[in-house]
C-alpha cells in the first residue's frame, strides 16, 4: 500500500479510537500496529509515534526489577571513600544527597535525593504496577492510567543517570588531594545506569496505552 | 511509515483541521472541546494559548538565576596549608591547569556550553513560534527535542558538588562545602527544564501552515 491510496482517507471514516495524532505537530494518522520491530514515524516531523518491541512487557517488567533491586542495594552500601594523610572517611548515596546541610541549602538536598534515588525508584513502582496486570493479560489495577501518567511526567525529573557521570567528574576532581577507593555501590550504580537507558527506550509508551484503554472499555 | 495519513482533499490534515483535539501525552484525539482526555487523564486544550507566556516566565527565571550561579562560589575547599573558594568556570580552569582537559570539558560542556545554548534555543524557538523563521520547522522540532533531552543533563555540576561535600571531610586535612552558586544553578536548571516543558510545538508547524496554507506534498 502506498501512502497515495492511503491518503483518500478522510477524518469522517474513521473511528475516532484509531486515530492518532502526533504530539510535535498535530498532524493526524489512523493508528496501525507497525511489525514487531517496525517503527512508525511521523511523516511531517518525524517524530517516532509507535515502535513496539517483541516481548517488550516482559524485558521491561524483569530490568525494572533489576533497577528496583539495583536502587535499594546502592542505598545502603559505602559508595565512595577517600583517604588522605591516615585520615578516611566513606560516603553513601545518601550522604550524598544530604550534603546540603545548612539553612536554606536544605532544600537543595531534597532536589539531589528525589533526583537520584526517590524519581526513579517511584518510576520504577509505578511501571511495575502498570505492566505486570498487562502482561499477564489481566485487567488492569485500580488506577493504573494515572499511576503511568505520573511516570511518564517524572520521566525527565529522574536523574540517576546524571549523577553516576557526576561520580566520574568528582573524582578526577579530588585525584590529587587524597586517595579514592570505590565501594560496592559504585559498581551497583554504574550497572543501574546502563539499565535505565535500556529500559526507557524499551516502553512504546502508545501500546501501553492502547492495553490500558482495553482493559477498561 | 505504517501510519496511515489522514487528508481531506489531498491536504495534510491535523487534528485540529479535522475539529479534533490531541492529547498531547498518549496521542489519543477526542471531539474539539473536551476538557480532559478520556485515556490519561491529561489536560487537553488544542494549543496552549499561554504556553508561549509560560515558556518566557520560565526563561527569565532561568536566565536571572543563572547570573549568580556564575558569580559565587560553587565549592570552598580547605586544606591544611590553604583556603580556595572555585565558581564554575574557575573551577574548569583549576582542572585544565591540573592536565584534565577532559573533565574541564565536561564541567565546561554541562555547565556553560549546554545552559547557555539551551537558553538561546528556546528563545529562538519561542520567537519562531510567533513570528515565523526561515529555518525549516523539522529542524527547530528536532532542536526542541534536543533541548529536552540534554536539560537535565546540566545538574551534573550541581551532583559533583554534593558527592565532593559529602566525601571530603577529613577533619583538618582537607574538606569541600558546597557555595551558594550550587542552589542558584540548581535553580535556573529547573527553571530551563520546566521552560522546555512548557513549550507547545505545534506552535511551530502552526506558523508555518499560516504561511503557507495551499502547499501540499
Amino acid at each position: 500500500m502506498t501512502t497515495e491510496t492511503l491518503a483518500r482517507t478522510t477524518p469522517e471514516e474513521a473511528a475516532i479510537e484509531d486515530l492518532i495524532a502526533c504530539p510535535h505537530c498535530d498532524a493526524l494518522y489512523l493508528a496501525q500496529m507497525p511489525a514487531k520491530g517496525g517503527r512508525a514515524v511521523c511523516s511531517h516531523c518525524h517524530t517516532v509515534l509507535i515502535a513496539p518491541r517483541t516481548k517488550a512487557g516482559k524485558k521491561m517488567i524483569a530490568l525494572t526489577l533489576t533497577v528496583m533491586i539495583l536502587v535499594v542495594a546502592a542505598l545502603f552500601f559505602p559508595f565512595l571513600d577517600i583517604n588522605a594523610g591516615g585520615i578516611g572517611n566513606s560516603t553513601s548515596i545518601l550522604d550524598a544527597a544530604s550534603s546540603f546541610r545548612s539553612g536554606y541549602m536544605v532544600f537543595l538536598s531534597f532536589l539531589v535525593a528525589a533526583a537520584i534515588i526517590f524519581v526513579p525508584l517511584l518510576r520504577t513502582v509505578l511501571i511495575l504496577y502498570v505492566l505486570i496486570p498487562v502482561v499477564r493479560d489481566r485487567p488492569a489495577l485500580p488506577h493504573a492510567r494515572r499511576a503511568f501518567r505520573l511516570s511518564q511526567e517524572l520521566k525527565p525529573w529522574a536523574m540517576a543517570e546524571v549523577f553516576a557521570i557526576g561520580c566520574a567528574v568528582a573524582l578526577v576532581k579530588v585525584q590529587d588531594l587524597a586517595h579514592i577507593g570505590f565501594g560496592p555501590a559504585f559498581w551497583m550504580f554504574s550497572a543501574l545506569v546502563i539499565l535505565v537507558l535500556i529500559n526507557d527506550n524499551f516502553l512504546c509508551t502508545w501500546s501501553v496505552w492502547k492495553s490500558l484503554e482495553l482493559e477498561n472499555d | 511509515m505504517v501510519c496511515m495519513e489522514i487528508a481531506r482533499a489531498g491536504k495534510r490534515l491535523t487534528a485540529r483541521d479535522a475539529g479534533l483535539v490531541a492529547c498531547r501525552r498518549c496521542a489519543r484525539v477526542w471531539p474539539m472541546g473536551q476538557a480532559r482526555c478520556g485515556r490519561c487523564g491529561s489536560h487537553l486544550e488544542s494549543r496552549d494559548a499561554r504556553s508561549l507566556q509560560k515558556v518566557w516566565a520560565w526563561w527569565i527565571a532561568g536566565v536571572i538565576a543563572y547570573i549568580p550561579a556564575n558569580l559565587y562560589p560553587m565549592l570552598k575547599t580547605n586544606t591544611l596549608v590553604s583556603h580556595t573558594e572555585n565558581t564554575i568556570i574557575g573551577g574548569a580552569v583549576e582542572l585544565a591547569h591540573h592536565g584534565s582537559f577532559g573533565v574541564a570539558a565536561i564541567i565546561l560542556i554541562a555547565s556553560v556550553l549546554i545552559p547557555v545554548g539551551k537558553f538561546l534555543a528556546i528563545a529562538f524557538l519561542a520567537i519562531g513560534a510567533r513570528r515565523g523563521s526561515s529555518v525549516p520547522p523539522r529542524t527547530r522540532t528536532h532542536m526542541f527535542e534536543i533541548v529536552e533531552f540534554i536539560g537535565r543533563w546540566s545538574m551534573i555540576d550541581v551532583f559533583v558538588v554534593a558527592i565532593l561535600s559529602s566525601l571530603v571531610q577529613l577533619s583538618v586535612v582537607a574538606s569541600i562545602q558546597p557555595g551558594p552558586a550550587a542552589m542558584t544553578f540548581a535553580l535556573s536548571v529547573i527553571c530551563t527544564m520546566l521552560s522546555a516543558q512548557a513549550f507547545d510545538p505545534r506552535l511551530i508547524w502552526d506558523a508555518v501552515r499560516r504561511q503557507q496554507p495551499r502547499k501540499t506534498s
